[in-house]
């Protein structure tokens, strides 16, 4: 009778209390989804903005806890890296939210349950890929998360585009995950273990294994499948058209919540336990940091739409993160998690501006839209142009100071002539930003099929006057998210 | 040091930005509050202005430091501070910034009638960053306002200017912040230079003088920061987008970018580049000069084939700037009080000639000397003031710039004699295209109708010139007035830069790049020279 004596491991349940809420929520959003007769179809969207809100107060109370642990039988870690991507998952949910229930008023379909409860399991996912301590795990939550996303880039259903996005991604993402498993099974083979810990563990203690073939080709698989999720060059194929058919509120979510977990999954792999390899790992990331700067922002000059534009400043911001990697020290990496949560309020700011763009039913996502508006609604103009400058990297914006921080420390290592890449990188993305902005206040708006925005929702407002303020204040005042991104980094497990 | 207990170039830097916050809230729907609009603006740059003559009055010209310093940790982590602080050099940079924003505010009174709200906040931001960009001591502090400057400047252009705004403002743009670029990695590079140096990153720019920077680095990290002020003074052949972005701006527009934001390349030249990189700025002169000489020229030359009064006086700014540079860069005092002096003269006289420009615009809308004629009998009040402006630029005796090219002459005779024969090539020109100008526009019969009829200048457009007009001849004969407030600064300025190089060049001695430098021997008691009679002052 022992053997069924099954013994449930100590775990901190504390520690995943967001991920618990979250999959509540969404579990509630789904019963009311089915009983959509009966309530009123917002309800289910503010279930889920009050579900993801306690979320992320819970994220706030359990702060960072006294010194990392792993929980749930190594399966979650619980440090400060796990806090500060959860914090920044959180807050991307929230105001993925916010822009939703603005965006839902155009489109009926997006009022429903299963859209909601969609994105919140996917947050779910992040949130688990940021914390996995174990490879399995890790996989696993990229599939929730991923899943997720590919459903709900599909979820204009009458569109064409939509559906056609949703397979080109799910087609390539699926090669991704392949990808990533394989090198799982390779980094499997080579250290008899696929808890994080444990492997880098083995990796200290036997470091003749440093040049065995597999575990050489699992670092090189596992790069490309996450290099899929963060669209580096070459695995970027399928970005733009994702992120131009998805629902435009999802396409921020996208932008930036599948970005940070996927560098959260990223820095755990790579930098924990594979730190020892770094010979090996520096050299591909200095090349893909090159090549995914460089390739997105030069694409990203001729583009019409704002969301394919967009999805290439996202390439290009990818290649700035991954500087980070390359410069190796640990202010790099903290100034990496700064660019991510930066990243993740400038990028999903912009979105939501081009998520009001609408009317009934239909987007409005060339660029010539924005014609004129800048001085009609003198708000928009002003935060998205506040947007614009910080993807650009102009100060004082967060933009500018994540860039410089990143900067400073691929320069430290010295990597110069990469720095002076990026510096010409970041002139080049001026020009198309500034495009945006150009449009916005220099050209009239066109007489016929003039946009109006209608009354928009007191949410939108909220989320875009955060995101702003957010903005401004990482830029001007950036030390207190420096040290929080610090700390964070040098907790990690 | 200074013991003024009030923070007062923080006001300085943030009060206008604080007006332009305040004119935000005010509604303007359909142009009503316009008047309102104005008169707060203009009220608040006065006073802007009358804060900044206090700096006069506290100002202790006996030291050579900085003054009214103030510090602040920014951001710790990477020891970027607020630090600002003033000495002779930027003391009237920041006078004459304070100085054109009013007299901007009343240029544009009825020039623009759109979006005028929008039009003093982005002018009210501008200010702020100016002077920010100024005073700051901390390279990142100083690469902040560097950059904000140029988003309210790019709206101005693109909003409110001519027919190839657009293409103007990008082109503007685009040039600043591509040099600009370079200048980050230089300072990103400089700062990890320090750490690994003493230990300690710093972008303190104090510290960061003191630092001995290895030859071959020097020569890089100044060639980035010369690209970037080189772009904004603007140097040939890097001036290409100056006439395009003059001739495009509003009138206020043109009139801030001539008198302020060209002499911030030249003062981060003088401030940056040359004291941090003394070495490297020596191999440099025989490059600068020979680009000042040919700016000076060319710029000279393509102003004389303009028909467009506006494009004449933007090509003749990059003539003047030559000067400015070719004073810079002879390395003693004559030369670089000359180039400071004639960075405020510059800053009058074309400014002076922009507003003129742009009032004659606001009455015909044309700007074609063709198009004129005789103006001098219709509008005397105008022809005298457009006079004055004249000779300040061409450096008639008893005007500003004469004391200025003068000065600046003596120092590039006594530093590059070759270089300074060219360069009086450049004033018998400016003479000639100026005064071209003037005898076509405002002599002769007058050659079309309409122009019969044109009113004179009103009270407010005579308000905005006096000022200037004043200024001209008080600087032209007084200019010890002015220049004795810079001597310490300066005279320290040089002495640092030559301890500097001579510790290099003997660290580099034995070398054959040395040799060929011994022609430029830069003397400290080039004091005394000066002061016996080089150039008398009226003190």
């Amino acid at each position: 009778m022992e053997t069924l004596n099954f013994i449930l491991p100590p775990s901190n349940y504390v520690a995943v209390m967001p991920q618990i809420v979250l999959v509540a929520t969404a579990l509630i959003v789904l019963m009311i989804g089915i009983f959509k007769k009966l309530v009123n179809a917002s309800v289910i969207g503010y279930t889920a903005l009050a579900g993801s809100l306690v979320a992320l107060t819970c994220v706030f109370l359990s702060g960072q806890q006294a010194g990392p642990s792993a929980t749930f039988a190594g399966m979650v870690l619980n440090d400060g890296f796990s806090f500060f991507l959860t914090l920044v998952i959180c807050m991307i949910i929230v105001l993925t939210i916010l822009v939703s229930l603005n965006y839902g008023r155009f489109f009926e379909n997006i009022k429903s349950g299963e859209y909601y409860a969609l994105v919140l399991f996917s947050g779910v996912g992040m949130i688990f890929m940021a914390t996995a301590g174990n490879l399995i795990l890790l996989f696993v939550a990229l599939e929730t998360m991923s899943i997720c996303i590919y459903a709900l880039t599909g979820f204009h259903k009458d569109q064409l585009r939509s559906g056609e996005a949703a397979l080109k991604y799910f087609l390539l993402g699926a090669f991704g995950s392949a990808f990533l498993l394989y090198g799982f099974a390779f980094i499997y083979g080579a250290t008899g273990s696929l808890d994080i810990i444990k492997i880098a563990g083995f990796i200290k203690s036997h470091p003749q294994i440093l040049h065995f073939k597999f575990l050489v080709a699992g670092l090189v698989l596992m790069i490309a499948g996450i290099g899929f999720k963060i669209s580096m060059v070459p695995f970027h194929m399928w970005t733009p058209d994702a992120y131009e058919g998805a629902p435009t509120s999802i396409t921020g979510f996208m932008a930036t919540g599948v970005k940070a977990a996927a560098f959260a999954a990223l820095i755990r792999v790579i930098l924990v336990p594979l730190a020892p390899m770094e010979h090996s790992w520096v050299t591909i990331m200095w090349v893909a940091a090159f090549l995914t700067m460089t390739v997105g922002n030069i694409i990203a000059l001729v583009q019409d739409n704002i969301k394919r534009m967009l999805a290439y400043s996202s390439i290009a911001h990818a290649g700035y993160i991954l500087l980070g990697f390359v410069a190796g020290t640990g202010l790099a990496q903290a100034g990496m998690l700064f660019y991510l949560m930066v990243y993740a309020f400038m990028n999903i700011g912009a979105f939501a501006v081009v998520a009001l763009l609408c009317k009934k039913g239909e987007e409005f996502n060339s660029i010539s839209d924005f014609a004129g508006l800048g001085f009609k609604y003198p708000a928009l103009g002003l935060v998205m142009s506040v947007f614009l400058f910080s993807l650009a990297g102009l100060p004082p914006t967060g933009g500018f100071m994540g860039k410089f921080y990143l900067f400073t420390q691929a320069l430290r290592s010295g990597y110069i002539w990469l720095v002076v890449a990026a510096g010409v990188n970041s002139v080049i993305s001026m020009y198309y930003y500034l495009r945006v902005v150009v449009i916005m206040y220099f050209k009239p708006q066109p007489a016929e099929n003039a946009i109006v925005l209608n009354s928009v929702s007191p949410g939108i407002v909220i989320a875009l006057a955060a995101a702003t303020t957010a903005v401004l204040i990482m830029g001007i005042f950036p030390s207190y998210f420096l040290s929080l991104a610090g700390n964070s980094i040098f907790s990690l497990m | 040091m200074n013991h003024l207990s009030f923070p007062i170039l923080s006001t300085l830097i943030f009060f206008p930005l604080l007006c332009a916050i305040l004119l935000m809230f005010i509604r303007s729907e359909g142009g009503k509050n316009d008047e309102l609009l104005r008169k707060i603006a203009l009220v608040a740059s006065v006073v802007e202005f009358l804060i900044s003559l206090v700096l006069l009055k506290y100002f202790n010209d006996s030291t050579p430091g900085m003054q009214f310093v103030e510090f602040a940790p920014w951001v710790r982590s990477l020891s970027i501070n607020y630090f600002v602080g003033l000495d002779g050099i930027s003391l009237w940079l920041v006078i004459m910034t304070a100085f054109f924003v009013p007299l901007c505010v009343l240029c544009s009174w009825t020039y623009i009638k759109e979006k005028t709200k929008y039009f003093l906040i982005s002018i009210f931001i501008l200010e702020s960053a100016m002077i920010g960009a100024f005073v700051s001591l901390d390279l990142i502090l100083f690469y902040v306002f560097w950059e904000v400057m140029l988003i309210p400047m790019f709206l101005l252009i693109g909003v409110w200017g001519g027919e190839r705004r657009i293409y103007s403002a990008v082109k503007f743009f685009l040039y600043t912040a591509a040099g600009s670029i370079f200048m980050l990695v230089a300072i990103i590079y400089l700062y990890y230079f320090s750490y690994k140096t003493t230990g300690a990153g710093t972008f303190n720019l104090l510290d960061l003088y003191k630092l001995n920077i290895p030859i071959t680095t020097q020569l890089w990290l100044c060639a980035a920061f010369t690209v970037a002020f080189a772009i904004k003074v603007p140097i040939f052949p890097l001036h290409t987008w100056l006439p395009d972005a003059h001739v495009e701006a509003p009138t206020a527009g043109s009139v801030i970018l001539a008198a302020i934001l060209l002499k911030m390349g030249t003062y981060g030249f003088l401030r940056f580049s040359m004291p941090l990189f003394p070495y490297a700025s020596h191999e440099f002169i025989p490059v600068i000069a020979f680009l000042a000489i040919a700016g000076i020229i060319y710029g000279a030359l393509v102003a004389w084939a303009q028909p467009d009064m506006k494009k004449l006086v933007a090509y003749s700014s990059v003539s003047h700037l030559g000067f400015v540079m070719l004073g810079l860069f002879a390395f003693n005092i004559e030369g670089i009080e000359g180039g400071i002096y004639q960075m405020l003269n510059h800053g009058l006289n074309t400014g002076a000639l922009f507003l003129l420009v742009g009032m004659i615009y606001e009455r015909r809308h044309t700007r074609m000397m063709d198009d004129f004629g005789g103006l001098a009998k219709v509008m005397p009040v105008f022809a005298i003031f457009l006079m004055i402006a004249t000779l300040g630029s061409v450096a008639v005796p008893g005007t500003n710039s004469f004391v200025g090219e003068i000065m600046i002459l003596v120092g590039a005779f006594r530093a590059y004699p070759v270089c300074g024969v060219f360069a009086v090539s450049g004033m018998v020109l400016g003479a000639v295209y100026m005064l071209w100008m003037y005898q076509k526009v405002m002599f002769g019969p007058v050659t079309s109708e309409v122009n019969r009829k044109l009113p004179d200048l009103n009270k407010r457009e005579i308000a905005t010139m006096l000022p200037i007009a004043v200024l001209v001849f008080v600087m032209g004969i007084f200019p010890g007035m002015f220049l004795h407030k810079m001597d310490s600064s300066v005279k320290y300025f040089i002495n640092q830069y030559q301890q500097k190089y001579e510790m290099y060049e003997a660290e580099k001695s034995g070398n054959p790049v040395a040799t060929h430098l011994k022609g430029f021997k830069i003397a400290v008691d080039s004091d005394a020279a000066f002061h016996n009679g080089v150039y008398s002052r009226g003190r």
